[in-house]
């Protein structure tokens, strides 16, 4: 019997045993799913999931067909196998000339400082190894970080504040090793010299001199930091004509318009969910990490969501939104509203809530239950509105939070964060008007691309700038579409190269420090506005001293005298050693070391104010992007992308490549649409236009809006999209733009331009949008089929793998299933008695899946501290990312129109005891540590894949080709020197770590004690936002770890298995509203 | 027709046959023993350095401190190369125009590093970490060898895994008690039966876990 004879029977013999056992019926409907193709059971389903693992079929992408090239290949093996006797150089070992105090080769330093990334910073801990930046954490002693019942006594390991961080700052450190960032400074084109770039703003100045600075023009973002307003405050003044503009495409223009139509003037306002216990959010993705303070609110609100022994209630979160989000994803109900008819919607909770009557137009249902519940919950909740929500929804928001009694007790207001708060529309509006006058002479961007991302009736183009009578200078950090149409191009430094302060969510102070000389003669915008002083040569860290020096003495009466804050341990060694001082300057220096020390200065978060409602609030403003909906035709929706945001982070290879948390699209945006649009337009409503091996192809559309501008966009079908609304993404389209990953290919990244049907008028949504079909079809890098746990071919019985249910289940502990031990043949592994002397760790992590809200930060922090390769589109395309910790997304439901819920479930390794990938390695390169850690060796592994094969987890990741970049200098200085850099043909996976919990268990042997709960924390667990994620020690009963473990709520992922996995899982917990029924 | 090969050929063949057994065996034994080799491993192998430090020297004849270059050897991973600095502490005031120590004097003038060539040199997926070696009473010369009578540094083990697990697997044989870390004279192998009781009294005395830890792989490759 031939092999494919063998074949062909076992699969028959195999299908008949399933027929017989299932008798015959095609599956129903499923509980939880990935894709619309896993729901449907389509036949592109099972294509691809009938490879179990289609990363590891042939790929072939040489000229040279494969039986030449295994011909050649045994030719030259033997002469191959020779050439690894070389023997590797002699290496070189380099001390310092003069060791800087404090550095102990070998051991890392954090310092502390602040990630100003988009408006508010983040404030950031980074670690320095030998003087290079590799990682990015929290700063956990920074007041937006710390619990508010922080004691200042004894803070040494307990209640340490929270090391959260969010994809974007985790991504940053990539940014700063990015070899495509613009290294020179440049006029046109050519190479110059700082003092020439200085030379001829002088000059230039000189001529504005006389006519006060009439022709100069700064156009800059949001200007956050406190310095840099007061360097421009003081241009200005030296310079009384010129002016000062300020646009960002994601810009905050709703909500300061909304502040101005209710209170008469813009705020900032903050939000205390440790006293929410009813959240109402009006399009307002407050968990997504754009939104000001996401951190601490998303850390509070899940916290509030947390059912312990004692506390047996949860918040409850309302989300209206225009399209599916993360906060809608974690919310209690969820209502998806058409932009046309969001402002109806609004005003009739509105009327409820404020004139306590029954809503005007009280169609819908679930109005007036919602009403009533946030009206039983005076003073203790929130409404909020979305910042892509029109000001009328921002001041109605600001009147409901008043009605409600919630102002002062969850809501409060303080001044803008802005340095001078600004119409961003109004500002571009006026730089062009000065620019189509040709009043313009000299135009300083700096920072933002807005040749690229301003709007098309606001068009920053080549024409317009041409009108600029003599000088166009920009500063970014990289050469791009606005450095191409400027004389000047002034490389931006990196902030962690740089010296500078800017301020957190509630207006904090927090200073950035750099961590590492410029790489590339980047210059801090500080120094480029000091050309325009008089001291135009000053640094950097002088004008910041200075700037700090002047408000203390000053007396601005936020800055108080730094007490003496204790430090955190790992912080000492950088501390300032407190002199006994007493004159002044000396005061002045101990305060400052301390406050660059801690990494912000102490109170100095904006002090919250009152502001009274206008009576008139409601009657003016009707705004204007109100528009008539189209009776047909689609409404369209702007969001930034997850990833990229605005365009920004379009070179950052780890963003690109991060599954988007709804889509798991990578390296691409698309046009989301819902099921039934997309079958009216294209004939099929699942994502699978068509599947080419194992490529995902997505039908295309082009969207024609009102003006008649086209652009060619993918498909992308997305359950519980309105009906007759499309959402696109902006940040994509770049031109010839180029990511650098690696040595793999380096396509230009595709996607297309939605700045390019923006209007300044209609910024967020706009109507009467169509879509025409085209034949065309695109490539798409999905990750939503990959690894995914089902497979119809095989099992048609849904397995058990995501666990949700409503608080009342909970409670009434109707659904739970005693964790059954299961009978084995291997001898048990004695983890509680290892070996002589052993401190009997048995490591293990529990995921509480109520926590979870899909950020994806897990992912990245990962990818940051164990030296993940990027592995490009053509890859991800073949199921071959490399993530250790991915995120999965669920629907529930049978209606892909509305499903029920969307659920997250990070994925990483699970560490069994019984772990299946062990006894199929041949060369034993996975082991079990007697810690119960599931070991990956790289250095025996050869390649076998077999491990992969056995996971049922699908957790296991192979370099198929060499994905590390190994040629790149400066990734070479980026990468966590504690983790070994893997080449191709080698396995990898998660490691818990490892090199976390060795360090740890060294440092406790050496202080003569056992490592102590909470030491090792995970790069996943520390950047958690929600702390969803916990590690640590499961012998010992009292651990964090062992406690959630023994929670009713805790399982064990495919537990039927008897794999007996470390990583154990804790359901998801819904507190809908029970007088709501419909969803 | 005569035979063509003589009646003795038949022990020529069968001597071959067997032979070409003893053949492989012996290419087998000569290629393992080959790769256990200094040639192989570096042992033994004096490094010419851009300075000629002499270890005997400062060591063995002056007496200083190990921990007074390698300052870190007991809190971090790795030991410390002494900076320039470190150097010329002594050197701005003994033999300070010796010719030899000019590229030392080099450095300090020019701030630029000397660039030592590496003695002990493991493989990059190896974490080795000296503070808990030394912390667990494993002295320097059971690894390094008598340095202090090394004019010219070289590597004294061969380095290899199985060099390694031979104290991993049974750690009472090679480890002293902590005074005795720095002590060169110190007879690295405990051989004797009382030795290797006082070894067995260490391993409890400063916990040194057991083989089942110390042989996991994530101990050491991470």
């Amino acid at each position: 019997m031939s092999e494919s004879d063998r074949h062909i029977n076992f699969k028959l013999m195999r299908d008949h045993i399933l027929a017989v056992q299932d008798g015959e019926t095609p599956r129903g409907g499923k509980k939880y799913w990935r894709s619309l193709e896993e729901l449907a059971d389509t036949p592109v389903f099972r294509e691809f999931v009938s490879r179990e693992f289609p990363q590891q079929a042939e790929g072939w992408d040489d000229p040279i067909e494969r039986r030449t090239f295994i011909k050649l290949m045994g030719a030259s093996l033997a002469l191959a196998g020779l050439s690894g006797c070389v023997f590797q150089p002699a290496e070189k070992v380099v001390p310092y000339v003069k060791q800087p105090e404090d550095e102990i080769p070998g051991k890392a330093l954090f310092f502390a400082t602040a990630a100003p990334l988009l408006g508010a910073a983040v404030p950031v801990l980074v670690r320095s190894n030998e003087g290079r930046p590799t990682k990015i954490e929290g700063n956990p002693d920074h007041p937006n970080n710390r619990p508010t019942d922080f004691p200042a006594e004894d803070p040494v390991w307990a209640p340490r504040g929270s090391s959260a961080t969010d994809i974007f700052t985790q991504a940053s450190i990539l940014g700063l090793y990015d070899p495509l960032r613009s290294q020179t400074l440049t006029y046109r084109e050519d190479i110059r010299t700082w003092t020439a770039f200085v030379g001829e703003i002088r000059s230039t100045l000189d001529e504005q001199r006389p006519k006060q600075g009439a022709g100069i023009r700064f156009l800059t973002e949001s200007i956050i930091s406190p310095t840099l307003g007061a360097q421009m405050n003081a241009t200005l003044a030296a310079f009384p004509q010129a002016k000062w503009h300020q646009y960002e495409p994601a810009n905050r223009d709703n909500v300061r318009a909304g502040a101005v139509a209710a209170f008469g003037q813009p705020v900032n306002t903050t939000y205390n969910f440790e006293q929410a216990k009813r959240i109402l959010s009006l399009d307002c993705d407050f968990l997504s990490p754009i939104f000001p303070g996401h951190l601490r609110y998303s850390r509070e609100f899940i916290a509030g969501r947390k059912i312990t022994e004692n506390s047996r209630e949860m918040n409850r979160l309302y989300v209206v939104e225009l399209t599916p989000s993360n906060t809608g994803a974690i919310a209690d109900h969820t209502w998806e509203v058409k932009p046309s008819e969001f402002e109806a919607v609004a005003r009739s909770i509105a009327a409820g809530v404020i004139q306590q009557s029954p809503a005007a137009s009280a169609n819908l249902a679930w109005i007036e239950p919602l009403v009533r519940d946030l009206q039983q919950h005076r003073g203790a909740s929130i409404v909020m509105a979305g910042a892509n929500q029109s000001p009328f929804i921002h001041a109605l928001a600001h009147a409901m939070n008043e009605a409600l009694g919630n102002v002062g007790k969850t809501v409060f207001y303080t001044d803008p964060l802005e340095v001078n708060s600004v119409d961003h529309r109004q500002s571009l509006q006026d730089l062009i008007n000065d620019l189509d006058a040709g009043r313009v002479d000299l135009l300083v961007i700096i920072g933002g691309n807005p040749v690229y991302n301003t709007p098309t009736d606001l068009k920053l183009n080549f024409e317009r700038l041409n009108k600029v009578n003599k000088l166009r200078v920009h500063f970014g950090e990289y050469r791009d579409e606005t450095s191409e149409l400027c004389h000047w191009h002034v490389p931006a430094a990196h902030y962690l190269e740089s010296w500078g302060d800017t301020r957190s969510y509630d207006g904090t102070v927090t200073l950035i420090q750099p961590l590492i000389e410029p790489l590339y003669d980047g210059k801090t915008p500080s120094e480029l506005l000091a050309l325009f002083s008089d001291q135009y040569d000053r640094k950097p860290y002088e004008i910041l001293k200075s700037y700090w020096q002047t408000q203390k003495s000053g007396g601005t009466g936020s800055t108080q005298p730094a007490q003496a804050r204790p430090i955190a341990p790992q912080q000492q060694s950088a501390t300032p050693a407190p002199s006994p001082a007493a004159s002044p300057s000396q005061d002045f220096e101990n305060w400052w070391r301390q406050a660059l020390h801690d990494g912000f200065i102490p109170d100095s978060a904006l002090p919250t104010k009152t502001v009274a409602l206008s009576a008139n609030w409601a009657n003016q403003n009707q705004p204007a992007t109100n528009q008539p909906a189209s009776p047909d035709g689609f409404e369209l929706v702007f969001r930034t992308d997850p990833s990229v945001y605005d365009g920004r982070f379009a070179n950052n290879g780890w963003l690109q490549e991060l599954p988007r948390p709804l889509t798991k699209v990578t390296w691409d945006n698309v046009a989301i649409v819902s099921p039934n649009a997309a079958q009216a337009l294209t004939g099929s409503n699942t994502n699978g236009g068509a599947i080419k091996g194992r490529e995902h192809y997505v039908p295309t559309a082009d969207l024609v809006d009102q003006q008649g501008h086209t652009l060619r966009v993918p498909l992308w079908i997305m359950p519980g999209q309105p009906d007759g609304v499309v959402t696109i993404h902006l940040g994509y389209g770049r031109r010839n733009q180029i990511v650098n990953f690696g040595s793999a290919t380096q396509d230009p990244v595709a996607g297309f331009n939605a700045y390019e049907i923006r209007t300044s008028y209609a910024p967020w949504f706009t109507t009467g949008i169509r879509l025409l079909p085209t034949p065309a079809q695109h490539l798409l890098a999905t990750t939503q089929l990959h690894f995914t746990f089902e497979d119809p071919n095989f099992s048609r019985e849904e397995r058990d793998v995501l666990h949700s249910e409503t608080l009342e289940e909970f409670l009434q502990g109707t659904k739970h299933d005693e964790e059954r031990e299961h009978e084995t043949l291997y001898t048990p592994y004695p983890y509680k008695d290892q070996a002589a002397n052993a401190p009997n760790y048995a490591w293990g992590m529990a995921i509480d899946l109520n926590n979870c809200i899909g950020c994806n930060a897990c992912t990245v922090a990962c990818q940051s501290e164990n030296n993940i390769p990027v592995v490009g589109k053509t890859e991800v395309v073949r199921s071959r990312e490399m993530h250790w910790i991915r995120v999965d997304t669920y629907f529930r439901g049978f209606d892909p129109n509305r499903p029920e819920a969307t659920n997250f479930m990070p994925v990483p390794c699970m560490h069994c005891e019984n772990a299946p990938c062990e006894p199929v390695c041949p060369v034993h390169a996975t082991v079990h540590s007697a810690e119960g850690l599931n070991d990956m060796v790289y250095n025996r592994c050869v390649g076998t894949k077999y491990c992969s094969n056995n996971c049922p987890y699908k957790v296991r990741r192979f370099n198929f080709f060499l994905y590390q970049d190994w040629n790149t200098q400066t990734y070479q200085l980026m990468r966590n020197p504690d983790v070994s850099v893997r080449s191709r043909g080698v396995m990898e996976k998660c490691t818990y770590c490892v090199q976390r919990i060795q360090g740890a268990k060294i440092q406790a042997e050496l202080e003569d004690r056992r490592v102590q709960d909470g030491e090792i924390v995970t790069a996943c667990q520390a950047v958690c936002p929600t702390e969803a994620i916990v590690f640590g020690d499961v012998n010992d009963p009292n651990s964090r770890v062992s406690k959630l473990k023994a929670n009713e709520r805790n399982y064990s992922l495919l537990g039927d298995l008897n794999t007996k996995p470390r990583t154990s899982y804790l359901s998801q917990l819904k507190n809908p509203n029970p007088q709501i029924t419909q969803i | 027709m005569p035979q063509i090969f003589h009646h003795s050929t038949n022990a020529l063949a069968k001597i071959t046959i067997y032979g070409a057994v003893f053949i492989i065996v012996a290419a087998l034994w000569v290629a393992v023993e080959l790769n256990r080799s200094s040639w192989n491993t570096g042992q033994w192998v004096e490094r010419q350095q851009p300075v000629q430090f002499s270890h005997k020297h400062h060591v063995g004849d002056d007496g200083i401190d190990c921990r007074y270059c390698h300052t870190s050897v007991e809190t971090s991973a790795y030991a410390g190369l002494p900076p320039t600095t470190t150097c010329m502490n002594c050197h701005k005031q003994i033999w300070a125009d010796s010719p030899y120590l000019e590229p030392v004097r080099a450095s300090f003038r020019t701030g630029k590093p000397i660039e030592w060539i590496r003695v002990h040199d493991l493989p990059d997926f190896v974490y080795f970490n000296h503070s808990i070696h030394v912390k667990k009473g494993v002295g320097c010369s059971t690894c390094h060898g008598r340095i202090d009578q090394m004019p010219i540094a070289y590597q004294a083990a061969p380095l290899q895994m199985e060099w390694c697990l031979e104290c991993h697997r049974a750690p009472e044989r090679f480890v002293r008690k902590r005074e005795k870390i720095f002590d060169m004279e110190w007879r690295p192998e405990n051989k004797t039966a009382a030795e290797l009781n006082e070894g067995r009294q260490l391993l409890a005395e400063y916990r040194i876990q057991g083989k089942h830890i110390l042989e996991s792989c994530s101990t050491c490759h991470r």
